[in-house]
């Protein structure tokens, strides 16, 4: 039998507003417990909450960078549950007259096909306060600085039919919301969180399976793995003849599997109704257009023109602009070598590495864009190998300076110099007797393998300075000579 | 000098005649004195009045203090006053402090008033008795036997036993007029969004109005110019500037087109309440004025669409009590549930309980459209009432309960019998329209209330009207003491 997978992908996304959605405390995080949190965030009695423009102004742009529909007219309404991080006993959403409607996105594989995934909508949200458990002695502490703080759900359609294409998506809303600057989508400070809601069926099969909803899957590669293992879970299930529950499935990535949380068959009811605190926020036209007129070039336009400009593969293109900073800095690093390909190698290729070695983001590397750019001039107008410039970027990355600098120091300059590259080949040469005869009496078709030998004597005694160019044609002229 | 009204206070005080001091020391020994027959105070703020009456007393004496300088008042518990118990009369809030003031506690403290205490009340603003409260009821001064009406029964109680000369209250179905009908004093609820809600602890956040109870129109006119303000902190307060709402109280109101609605007229309404709103109508017409018959055909469904929407949005409202943060916490809970059973159990008293309950019934799934919904649609109904009829119309007058106060327990175990005190005010709130209620009138010694319902931010010709006709009547200067 063959299994079709199916994903949608509910997003949470916290605005980077200076203060809370309703109240005007601020949504720094990081701060002491409960000393960002006002008399509106803990709900004391007989406070109220004042929508906040600059949340709603991100949330327009997000809508406008996926192409969506904007509610013209958005409602915020009560979802009643009790929890203890929940202040007012109830959260603040929007439900059925939400601030972005149906939109549309294209996403790229890494195979390079690319596909659309739709989006169902997304609204505006109060983010709750954080419950601690542990360091209590048995019972809980609340931390409250991040009740209040804006979030936009965004919810796709059950569009994805792998773990692959789900993290595609997630990659994609990423890209959006921080080249918009919307988000700081850090992960890891829970800035961006995923839930996933994974069902499977028989392929060709037209009615959705019974789908699990995944939680605490809060990076790229949990969302893959997670996704991955509950499918295989769901399949074997299914063909062993049982039924799948609807729930939520906790993911558990040190033993890579997942557990059931609750059952939505007890789920609350949340009975949610329009918050009379707060009047329908209307949306006109011309702030639409406004915001428009402002929006940044997004990724896919980005890319785009990268290829058109630059020359570069639609590879390269894209993956240079999956972040902002990165196709910032290739522009920066063009701009003062003007060799695109090179560029792009540099970054996609050693620079990523350093960045992944160090688990640095791009906007910290130790080596600067105009460094990079200054290296680059230098492999090109031949002032050194590409191997040595290996040798001067590691030394660029321990904050040895520029380019030219480090070349200057270490005296790595390369020997284009004919005179001195000779006198190197005549005396390797000279010096390997066995192997010069083994060169003579060896068929031609083989000769051209054996000059490696000497290629390697030659760099090694000028310290890797000579132009290999330069040795091969030398070197080919004098053994040639001899035959 | 608890005989001055608000007016005279104001004329006494910037003439000197008395310092604000020797004024509160005077209601503060009559308090003390006299409300143990009442109970109308939960709390009762001696030192920071005499505090705020000598502050009032050095702004008089530079000459440049404004009108309502130095002149005492008292404020329902349920608004918030920074540093001051606000309990909602409820065990739940009953060690709740505030660190901050409502907005309207800020305009009157900004404009002089002298703060005596806090009024009893119904417990969270739910009843229509005062019988509801964890302080235990309030008596009215006109019967001790007899409640004084609700929910700011409190306010209504200290302003006619002469303890205090005004004082602010709140009005989500009835709870500011309906205990000034019961207890001869004058009572406003303003335009939904006039005044701003920030620092009322909330019961019907679409309903709620919070307004002045005083012994006369004029009073109440001073009161409401300095509460009303345009709030940033409300998203639901009326982009309005400061109004002088006393500016107009000396209008002719000859021409005035009074709708009487016939629905008002019915069944189970007092033929002597009736016949006393009769006669005031009649006075009315002796100014000049033109009775005009109305109808305000959908009346009757006001009850019941109040009773879906109230409860709806005081279920949500109410959910912040959980023993968490603030308020009672009962003693050693064994888990979560445990905490907020107990706590909520222990802390809300029975009605605030059934209407708790009564609410999250109502928006619960599968029954939201039937009961929520068709709520919704039976108050835009009753809004159309008004706003058609008010294109005949100036105002709209009727009475303002069925009948005069009843007896403490008469209707205790009947909750849909005391709903229907509010059957003639809570149309205006579901509306959003400004009411008040007037003297006019005695049964049995007991005092009947004349409802006068503007239209939208007719606020002040509304006070016109009633200060017209208080002009040219005595009955709101019947005393009870």
């Amino acid at each position: 039998m063959e299994w079709e997978i199916v994903i949608g992908l509910e997003i949470h996304v916290q605005l980077s507003t200076q203060s809370k959605l309703f109240s005007g405390a601020s949504t720094r995080f990081g701060a002491a417990p409960n000393t960002q949190a006002c008399a509106v965030d803990l709900a004391m009695p007989g406070t109220l909450p004042v929508p906040n423009e600059e949340a709603f102004r991100y949330a327009v742009m997000f809508g406008l960078a996926m192409n969506a529909e904007i509610g013209k007219r958005s409602v915020f309404e009560r979802k009643n549950y009790f929890y203890p991080d929940l202040p007012k006993g109830y959260q603040t959403t929007q439900l059925e007259q939400p601030i972005v409607g149906a939109g549309e996105v294209e996403i790229h594989l890494e195979d390079g096909s690319s596909k659309r995934v739709r989006l169902h909508h997304a609204h505006l949200e109060e983010d709750a306060g954080k419950s601690l458990h542990e360091d209590f002695h048995g019972m809980s502490g609340i931390d409250l600085n991040r009740a209040g703080t804006p979030l936009i759900e965004i919810v796709s359609e059950p569009d994805m039919r792998s773990a692959a294409e789900a993290v595609a998506y997630l990659k994609k809303i990423h890209s959006v919301v921080t080249y918009l600057g919307i988000s700081d989508g850090d992960m890891s400070q829970g800035s961006l969180r995923c839930d996933a809601n994974v069902s499977v069926r028989l392929k060709g099969e037209e009615k959705l399976g019974t789908r699990t909803e995944l939680k605490n899957i809060n990076s790229f590669r949990f969302v893959e793995r997670a996704i991955k293992v509950e499918a295989e879970r769901q399949i074997d299930i299914l063909e062993d003849g049982g039924c799948i529950v609807q729930e939520t499935r906790l993911y558990d990535a040190d033993k890579n599997e997942t557990r059931s949380m609750r059952s939505k068959e007890v789920a609350n009811d949340y009975r949610y109704f329009p918050c009379p605190d707060l009047l329908p926020v209307v949306i006109t036209d011309n702030y639409i257009e406004e915001l428009r007129e402002l929006l940044p070039e997004l990724p896919d336009a980005k890319a785009e023109r990268f290829q058109s400009e630059y020359r570069l593969s639609a590879y390269d293109a894209d993956q240079l602009t999956q972040e902002r900073t990165s196709a910032d800095y290739f522009e920066e690093v063009c701009k003062s070598c003007e060799e695109p390909k090179l560029a792009a190698n540099w970054i996609t290729g050693e620079l990523a590495a350093l960045l992944n070695r160090q688990e640095i983001s791009i906007q910290d590397s130790p080596v600067s864009a105009q460094q990079l750019g200054g290296l680059i001039v230098r492999i090109k107008d031949n002032t050194i190998s590409s191997k040595l410039a290996k040798q001067v970027f590691e030394a660029m990355a321990d904050g040895e300076g520029s380019a030219d600098e480090v070349i200057e120091k270490r005296g790595l300059k390369q020997v284009s110099d004919t005179g001195a590259i000779e006198q190197i080949v005549e005396s390797v040469i000279a010096a390997s007797g066995a192997q010069v005869d083994n060169y003579r009496k060896a068929d031609e078709s083989k000769r051209p393998k054996m000059m490696g030998y000497f290629v390697g004597q030659i760099m090694k005694a000028s310290k890797g300075q000579a132009n290999p160019q330069i040795i091969n044609k030398i070197l080919k002229e004098k053994l040639d000579a001899l035959l | 000098m608890h005989q001055l009204t608000i007016a005279e206070m104001i004329r006494g005080l910037q003439s000197k005649a008395f310092s604000s001091v020797e004024l509160t020391r005077h209601l503060l020994a009559r308090i003390q004195q006299l409300d143990s027959n009442y109970n109308s105070f939960i709390t009762v703020t001696e030192e920071l009045a005499l505090s705020q009456a000598e502050t009032a007393d050095q702004r008089l004496a530079k000459g440049e203090a404004p009108a309502l300088c130095g002149v005492p008042i008292a404020h329902k518990d349920i608004i918030c006053t920074n540093g001051i118990r606000t309990s909602c009369a409820s065990k739940m809030l009953d060690n709740f402090i505030p660190p901050y003031d409502a907005t309207l506690v800020e305009n009157l403290n900004a404009a002089g008033t002298v703060t005596l205490g806090k009024t009893n009340m119904d417990e969270f603003a739910m009843g229509s008795s005062n019988e509801s409260s964890f302080y235990g009821p309030v008596r009215n001064p006109w019967n001790t036997l007899c409640v004084p009406g609700g929910s700011s029964g409190g306010s209504a109680a200290a302003v006619a036993a002469l303890l205090v000369p005004g004082a602010t209250g709140t009005d989500t179905g009835g709870s500011i007029r309906q205990p000034a009908a019961l207890t001869n004093t004058t009572g406003l609820k303003p335009t939904y969004g006039r005044v701003s809600r920030w620092g009322i602890v909330a019961y019907a956040s679409s309903l709620d109005q919070a307004g002045p109870i005083a012994r006369n129109a004029e009073d109440a006119a001073y009161l409401l110019s300095a509460m009303a303000s345009h709030d940033p902190k409300d998203s639901t307060s009326l982009n309005r500037s400061q109004e002088d709402f006393t500016a107009g109280l000396n209008n002719s109101v000859a021409g005035l087109k009074i709708g009487v609605p016939k629905e008002y007229f019915g069944e189970g309404l007092n033929t002597e309440t009736a016949a006393r709103v009769l006669d005031a109508l009649k006075e009315f017409e002796k100014l000049g004025a033109e009775l005009v018959d109305i109808s305000l055909p959908h009346t009757e469904l006001a009850i019941p669409a109040y009773y879906v929407i109230a409860p709806a949005e005081a279920s949500a409202n109410l959910s912040r009590f959980d023993g968490v943060r603030y308020g009672h916490r009962c003693e050693n809970p064994k888990d979560l549930r445990d905490l907020y059973m107990r706590s909520r159990g222990e802390g809300f008293g029975e009605e605030v309980q059934r209407r708790i309950l009564v609410g999250t019934y109502a928006l619960s799934a599968g029954y939201y459209d039937a009961y929520y919904n068709k709520a919704q649609q039976v108050r835009r109904l009753i809004k159309q009432d008004f706003v058609q009829a008010f294109e005949k119309v100036d105002v709209i007058m009727g009475p303002t309960t069925p009948s005069p106060a009843f007896e403490l327990g008469a209707k205790g175990t009947d909750p849909v019998a005391m709903y229907l005190e509010d059957i003639f005010t809570i149309a205006t709130n579901l509306a959003g329209l400004p009411g008040m209620s007037i003297p006019c009138g005695l049964v049995s010694n007991l005092p009947v209330g004349l409802q006068i319902t503007g239209n939208y931010l007719g606020e002040s010709h509304m006070l016109n009207v009633a200060h017209q006709y208080q002009q040219v009547t005595d009955w709101h200067q019947a005393s009870a003491v």
